[in-house]
């Protein structure tokens, strides 16, 4: 018992780890979830990594490094809106080299002094152990606008899901919905690569709502399985860096990883009846 | 094969109202090329008008621009007496892809209910009415009894029924249906007709593009097209030997049921999708 317990009593720092890991779960949930559904996954990639010059930036001019994250998605979402808008085949490589481009430039940007090396590495792979309770109420507060928009935005966004068109012909613009979505996943992103990095918070985004979606039959259940999940991994992920002294944020999306894909291997494995086609005559 | 029940065609108020669906000289395409264009007609409550022709021909295309998700290029289309996409409570439309909808973690009944999200908006509860007219709509296109089964455990047809069942339960004043009977089996299609049949019978009017001529020839105005208009007039008039090889290439004569069956033919058009 003490050795899954006693690590959170006696230090604080894990506690607050802990928690903010589950608020970036549950924030990630959410998202995660629309994701998964709408085939978002490539543009949320974009997202998480693009937002990287941003922060490089904000470092050079000792700003808080959250603005230049928000400024860099900002330019990312733009980016991407432009790119859909103009090319229809190309998106795919289009947003991938946008997206390998602000990496490299970030990366550039952060290379013109050796003392960045230390931040380059906390922003690519989070700093879970380090969190501030300012940053706490900072993930607290993402958490619940996303919670909200989500509530408030529940139709439009299941008929965006069921089929865009769908959706705009019931009177639900198909652009405005899809901004909304985007800049959730800003949101997350911004506020998450605190805890576990940009190269990173992509894994938390789709690692445990991919695992909820090979089996919940419905969508409300699909988003609290992926947040159990996702704190379950929150949780193991610092249990095994505190024992085995491994890098926290890697090893918390090490283990949602390795829950999704045990998951697939049992769905493999022993697939559910009700999933299976012809169910009826 | 299709019910031979004829669809009614009392055309109630249709000569005194204001038509549901209103287009002079309309040209609809993509990227400024017109892929039906001089197209001028009116569709009064109660009627069914029949798009028929191949895969390419415009049928989508003309009722995305109905829908409200094409502008047109030229010419004028008003849609219950506004522009298209201005009254999204009252239009109803069935897309030919249903794209996602085998991932969607869903059960049968949240699908059918998604229909009555245009009526309620964001906030809007949805009420006992709403939960009544959803049960009905599966009733009447046989799904009710897979209410809480998961979309993903249906078979394709029984999804389409599903995705018609959302249609009845808009309770739209104009149907927008694209190929709404591909994928259904000879039940599925009786309850179609059946369904599309109340449907006209409350005004409602229908814009629906079939490939099924016998389908056709119970609606109130056939438009064939072949990426312009061939003909357009009631089916008696327009549903001709000389006009179906003009909109197909080719036509099969089948003896026995008396009607005609349509073979597509290779060449021509750009295929939209392998049907």
């Amino acid at each position: 018992m003490d050795v899954f317990l006693s690590p959170f009593l006696e230090n604080a720092f894990l506690v607050r780890a802990l928690e903010a890991g589950i608020l970036v779960s549950i924030a990630s949930a959410i998202v995660g979830t629309l994701i998964v559904l709408r085939g978002l996954a490539f543009i949320g990639d974009a997202l998480a990594h693009g937002v990287l010059p941003g922060i490089a930036v904000a470092l050079l001019l000792h700003i808080p490094s959250i603005v230049g994250a928000a400024a860099g998605a900002l330019v990312m979402i733009g980016g991407i809106g432009l790119i859909t808008r103009r090319s229809r085949l190309s998106s795919d490589t289009a947003i991938g080299l946008l997206f390998v481009g602000m990496l490299a430039l970030g990366v550039v940007i952060v290379s013109r002094s050796t003392t960045f090396t230390g931040d380059l590495v906390r922003v690519l792979f989070g700093e879970v152990l380090g969190i501030s309770p300012a940053a706490l109420g900072v993930q607290l507060s993402a958490t619940l606008l996303i919670g909200a928009a989500a509530a408030i935005c529940h139709r439009p966004f299941l008929l965006l899901c069921f089929n865009p068109e769908q959706a705009q012909v019931a009177g639900f613009s198909v652009r405005r919905y899809h901004t909304i979505m985007l800049l959730m996943i800003a949101v997350t992103v911004i506020v998450s690569f605190q805890t576990v990095g940009t190269l990173l918070v992509f894994g938390m985004l789709l690692a445990p709502a991919g695992t909820a979606a090979l089996f919940a039959r419905r969508l409300g259940t699909m988003m609290v399985w992926a947040a159990l999940f996702g704190a379950v991994s929150v949780y193991a992920g610092l249990l095994v860096s505190y024992h085995c002294n491994t890098a926290a944020g890697s090893t918390i999306v090490l283990v949602a990883t390795a829950i999704f894909f045990v998951t697939l291997g049992l769905r493999t494995l022993r697939p559910d009846p009700a999933t299976r086609p012809e169910l009826a005559p | 094969m299709m019910a031979t029940t004829p669809l009614p065609t009392a055309r109630i108020g249709a000569a005194d109202a204001a038509p549901c669906l209103r287009a002079d000289q309309l040209a609809v395409g993509y990227a400024q090329q017109p892929i039906v264009h001089g197209l001028t007609l009116d569709l009064g409550a109660g009627q069914a008008l029949a798009l028929v022709g191949m895969n390419g021909a415009g049928k989508s295309t003309l009722l995305k621009a109905i829908a409200g998700l094409l502008p047109g290029l030229a010419g004028s289309l008003e849609v219950l007496g506004t522009v298209p996409g201005g009254a999204p409570t009252r239009v109803a439309y069935l897309s030919q892809f249903q794209s996602s909808g085998l991932i969607l973690p869903l059960r049968a009944v949240d699908v059918v209910r998604m229909g009555r999200f245009p009526a309620h908006g964001l906030f809007g509860r949805l009420t006992r009415a709403d939960d009544d007219l959803v049960r009905e709509a599966m009733q009447r296109m046989g799904v009710a009894d897979l209410a809480e089964a998961s979309l993903r455990a249906l078979s394709g047809g029984q999804q389409k029924r599903v995705y018609l069942a959302q249609v009845l339960a808009r309770r739209a004043d104009l149907l927008v249906l694209d190929e709404p009977t591909a994928g259904l089996d000879a039940a599925g299609k009786e309850r179609y007709a059946a369904a599309l049949r109340q449907e006209l019978a409350r005004g409602a009017a229908v814009v629906v593009a079939t490939h099924d001529i016998r389908e056709a020839a119970t609606c109130d105005l056939v438009l064939l097209l072949a990426r312009r208009v061939v003909a357009l007039g009631p089916p008696k008039a327009v549903i001709t030997p000389a006009a179906l090889l003009e909109t197909f290439g080719i036509i099969l004569v089948s003896q026995d049921a008396g009607g005609l069956a349509v073979v597509e033919s290779e060449h021509g058009h750009g295929s939209e999708n392998p049907a």
